[in-house]
């Protein structure tokens, strides 16, 4: 029998480019003016200097031009869907093949974590302290650029580790656990304290938060993965959990032998891919509306594709059966696609007397999550369930700001969006704690 | 198929290729393999004085991730016994009698020293000899080489005792270590030299090691000047070669030039035949990649020459040198501007920032509305390809304002976007040298020139 070693199965996808590989790609890049993959770039990293950076053999400078536009820049480096951002706005890409900005970018990244080099400091003392709820992309890029600025900033994080979802919630296959580990540590060395086992509203109240601290951030991200409604339910397996066990406890990871994940987004793939390497031999995705509609990004799709991961679109779960508590079929029903909902995606409707069993002993769910509870324990105003802020971040009450996926009432939820959202936000709480300050435009 | 064949001043080479003096022709085995991958020829390795090298003795300049734009050595002439290198001379000549063999030498400035090594050298049967005048390094220090190159009287009076001697077509090699190559070239000619050959190396430091701070290449730790070659010679090559295709004295004495100087690609070659070069000399592409370069050199060459309608080589020497000219006689009236190819252009904004910032700012970032915009005018909260790709302005030529210099095309990464058009500037053909001679004032005076642009309608912004 074939023995799977999640460690070699899960490891990282794509290896690190080698020095050569890097100066050859990073030569072929044009050094466009005012270029478009910056522009793309949510945290517009100013990429061709960076490159150019490589190509010069300032590695050190190449990394401080990209973490000083996004200092979760070794993390977006792997995770970022860069087909949809700056290496598909890339002016190589309509004839030629884009550069590898991504991979330029974690060469770079790598380069100074791998050796320990800090390329900022903290800032001069102002004597204000902020609080940060929740340590994850945002919560530490607002962290790191407000410390940048000389402010004291205390991180309150209800898990064990600090880095929110870089953690916990995206596959080693994209993103090893130690890069995720690597940006809180260098937010840490900025001055920054992370408190960690530390939740609103159960060990940490909001009395103290405010009574201590001039400004706050929140950054708390989103809630559980919300339930489907259908009997069984308690049977299926929650995806964020699925992917946080590949990543602690790799060994410790139930599979089954025909796995059904619900939900076609990224992390649905992410839960199949998973479920294909530790062994599962068949795994289907199943998703009520088509191809058209999913929210994995098309390479995504493609990647799970070439996993062998197989789909079923247009295929409702209506319930789970078991058989002596252990799960036996996922009972669907096909779907059509009626009119517009609230989305403005065509509505899924019934197929009547289609029912059918997809037989399978494990059931993953990756449906997205719910809105954040914050809201409703501080009073916040919220927009479609998310925090409501201003152009500055600040949220409905005076000196607290919010950002990251927490806000993201508009466009879909990603690292590259929490980190530009941090920094922004730190900027707006820095104007508001040194009005003198005068701070340069943003970027 | 165009016959590749020359006739060198009597010396026949089935192609115009020939391996120039230098570390690839420093044995018979070498020569021989470069003849069976097609060789034309091959310049020995200057043999003459006793030596002996060192190392490292090779350093290159890489630019772009392209290695060896340029390669400077500090190698000197043959280090192989003399004898030895003979007798492989003899050997490569009777097994290859269709190809060009020619030797270079050097040897102390005596008449017997020269008259010695000319009589070995045609004893060996080879077809011509090299007269190295040219290695700018070492040898130089011992008055050869160079030393006699950059002293016309001193070129003069050694060609002078080889040529009293010689029976096979001699041809000097010249040295670009000078203001001009033209007075050795003509010291040459008055010495009766059958050929001439250019360029040879150049004075050059390739760089130093940042991390030792060593002169590269280091010897031991002390470095110097070595000669310089190479893609990045070849502008300074094609010049000297045009300076003596339009000297009135070269000229007239109807004799061959052999040019080299970065010689890679059958594109150079055909451009060192346009400008009067008879025969052609590779070394640096050779030591790059290898004798098998030739194929694409004459294949490359032959289908340019068929498509062209060159039948001989002859037919292409010297075929731009009349275009050769001087400023004062460039038509001041001549206009020309840039146009981009929107269709083609990939809105890289090089031509833009090249423009704006270092020539005449004349290329304007124009939106799909017609507005011109300042670059880097997104929003902060702009994100994804979509916006950035749809937004993008187009660069484009204010064709009023431009002057013509032809930067944006120059930087410009897509072949044919970048065009330059001649346009009518509406003024009548003239040169510097007829306007200075009608009007003398405009050339010493900024008033005088003010009123003459008035007239012509010039305007400066």
């Amino acid at each position: 029998m074939q023995v799977i070693k999640p460690e070699e199965v899960l490891s990282e996808y794509h290896p690190p480019l080698s020095d050569h590989e890097a100066v050859v790609e990073a030569h072929r890049c044009l050094y466009c003016y005012d270029a478009p993959c910056t522009q793309a770039c949510p945290t517009h990293i100013d990429i061709p200097r960076f490159i150019k950076k490589i190509a010069t053999g300032n590695l050190v400078g190449s990394a401080r031009t990209i973490l000083e536009s996004n200092l979760m820049g070794a993390t977006c480096a792997r995770v970022c869907p860069v087909e949809e951002l700056c290496e598909g706005a890339c002016v190589l890409g309509a004839e030629h093949k884009p550069i590898m900005i991504g991979r330029l970018q974690r060469y770079a990244t790598d380069y100074v974590y791998q050796r320990g080099i800090d390329v900022f400091k903290p800032g001069v003392p102002t004597g204000k302290k902020v609080a940060v709820i929740g340590a994850g992309p945002a919560g530490l890029t607002c962290a790191g650029e407000l410390a940048k600025l000389g402010h004291s900033v205390t991180v309150f994080e209800k898990r064990e580790l600090p880095n929110g979802l870089s953690t916990y919630g995206i596959i080693v296959l994209r993103e090893p656990v130690e890069v995720a580990l690597a940006e809180a540590e260098m937010v840490k060395r900025l001055g920054v304290e992370i408190k960690t086992q530390m939740e609103l509203g159960k060990n940490l109240s909001w009395e103290e938060v405010r009574n201590n601290f001039d400004a706050v951030f929140l950054s708390v991200g989103l809630g559980a993965v919300p339930a489907l409604g259908i009997p069984g339910e308690e049977f299926i397996v929650d995806g964020l959990g699925y992917i946080e066990t590949s990543k602690m406890n790799p060994g410790a990871l139930q599979v089954g032998r025909e796995v059904v994940v619900i939900g076609a987004g990224n992390t649905a793939v992410d839960c199949a891919t998973i479920a294909k390497r530790l062994g599962a031999e068949r795994v289907t995705m199943v998703y009520r509306r088509t191809q058209k509609e999913m929210t994995a990004y098309p390479h995504e799709f493609e990647f799970a594709k070439k996993e062998g991961i197989e789909f079923r679109f247009l295929t409702q779960p209506v319930e789970v059966l078991v058989q002596d508590g252990k799960v036996t079929g996922l009972r669907c029903v096909r779907m059509q696609l009626g009119a517009p909902d609230a989305t403005g995606r065509p509505a899924p409707v019934p197929v009547p007397g289609s029912e059918f069993v997809l037989p399978c002993d494990q059931v993953v769910k990756a449906i997205g999550q719910e809105k954040p509870a914050v809201a409703k324990l501080l009073d916040l105003e919220t927009e479609k369930g998310f925090i409501k802020v201003d152009q500055d971040y600040q949220t409905s009450l005076p000196g607290v700001y919010a950002g990251g996926d927490c806000i993201r009432a508009k466009g879909s939820a990603s690292t590259v969006m929490a980190v530009q959202d941090g920094k922004l936000a730190a900027r707006a709480i820095h104007r508001k704690l040194v009005p003198s300050a005068g701070v340069a435009a943003d970027d | 198929m165009a016959d590749l064949s020359i006739n060198f001043a009597g010396i026949k080479s089935p192609n115009p290729f020939w391996l120039a003096s230098a570390p690839p022709t420093n044995s018979g085995a070498q020569v021989h393999r470069a003849f069976e991958y097609g060789w034309g020829g091959a310049v020995w390795k200057t043999i003459g004085a006793p030596v002996l090298n060192v190392s490292n003795r090779y350093g290159a300049w890489h630019y772009g991730g392209q290695k060896m734009l340029a390669i400077n050595n500090v190698e000197l002439i043959s280090d192989r016994p003399l004898e030895v290198n003979l007798r492989e001379i003899r050997d490569v000549k009777r097994h290859w009698p269709d190809r060009a063999v020619i030797v270079s030498a050097m040897v102390e400035s005596t008449p017997e020293a020269w008259r010695d090594i000319i009589l070995k050298i045609e004893d060996t049967g080879a077809d011509g000899i090299e007269l190295n005048y040219g290695c700018p390094h070492g040898m130089s220090e011992r008055g050869m080489g160079s030393a006699v190159g950059q002293v016309p009287e001193y070129c003069q009076q050694i060609t002078r005792w080889v040529m009293d001697v010689a029976k096979i077509p001699v041809i000097v090699k010249l040295t670009p270590n000078v203001a001009s190559v033209v007075p050795p070239a003509r010291a040459a000619l008055a010495a009766g030299a059958n050929g001439l050959s250019l360029i040879n190396t150049i004075n050059s430091i390739i760089g130093i090691d940042l991390d030792t701070l060593e002169i590269t290449p280091s010897i031991g730790g002390k470095g110097g000047h070595g000669g310089y070659a190479g893609p990045a010679v070849k502008p300074i090559a094609l010049n000297m070669l045009s300076s003596l295709g339009v000297d009135p004295v070269v000229k007239q004495s109807g004799v061959p030039i052999s040019g080299m100087g970065g010689i890679s690609t059958w594109r150079d070659a055909a451009e060192f035949l346009l400008l009067g070069a008879t025969s052609l000399q590779v070394c640096t592409a050779v030591m790059h990649y290898g004798f098998r370069i030739i194929e694409d050199l004459t294949d490359g060459l032959n289908a340019w020459m068929d498509a062209k309608g060159f039948k001989t080589i002859s037919d292409v020497v010297g075929k731009s040198l009349h275009r050769i000219s001087d400023f004062k006689d460039f038509d001041l009236s001549f206009r020309a501007v840039a146009r981009i190819d929107p269709d083609k252009c990939i809105r890289c904004n090089l031509c833009y920032v090249a423009c704006n910032d270092t020539a005449h700012q004349c290329i304007d970032l124009v939106d799909a509305s017609g507005q011109v915009v300042p670059p880097y005018r997104y929003d902060v909260h702009s994100n994804g390809k979509h916006e950035a790709v749809s937004t993008r302005p187009q660069p484009v030529v204010r064709e009023d304002d431009c002057v013509g210099c032809r930067l944006c095309h120059n930087v410009c990464p897509v072949d044919g976007c970048i065009e330059m058009v001649e346009l009518p500037s509406g003024r009548p053909s003239i040169t510097w040298d007829q306007l200075t001679q009608a009007r003398p004032e405009v050339g010493t005076d900024w008033e005088a020139m003010k009123r003459y642009r008035e007239e012509m309608g010039i305007e400066i912004h």
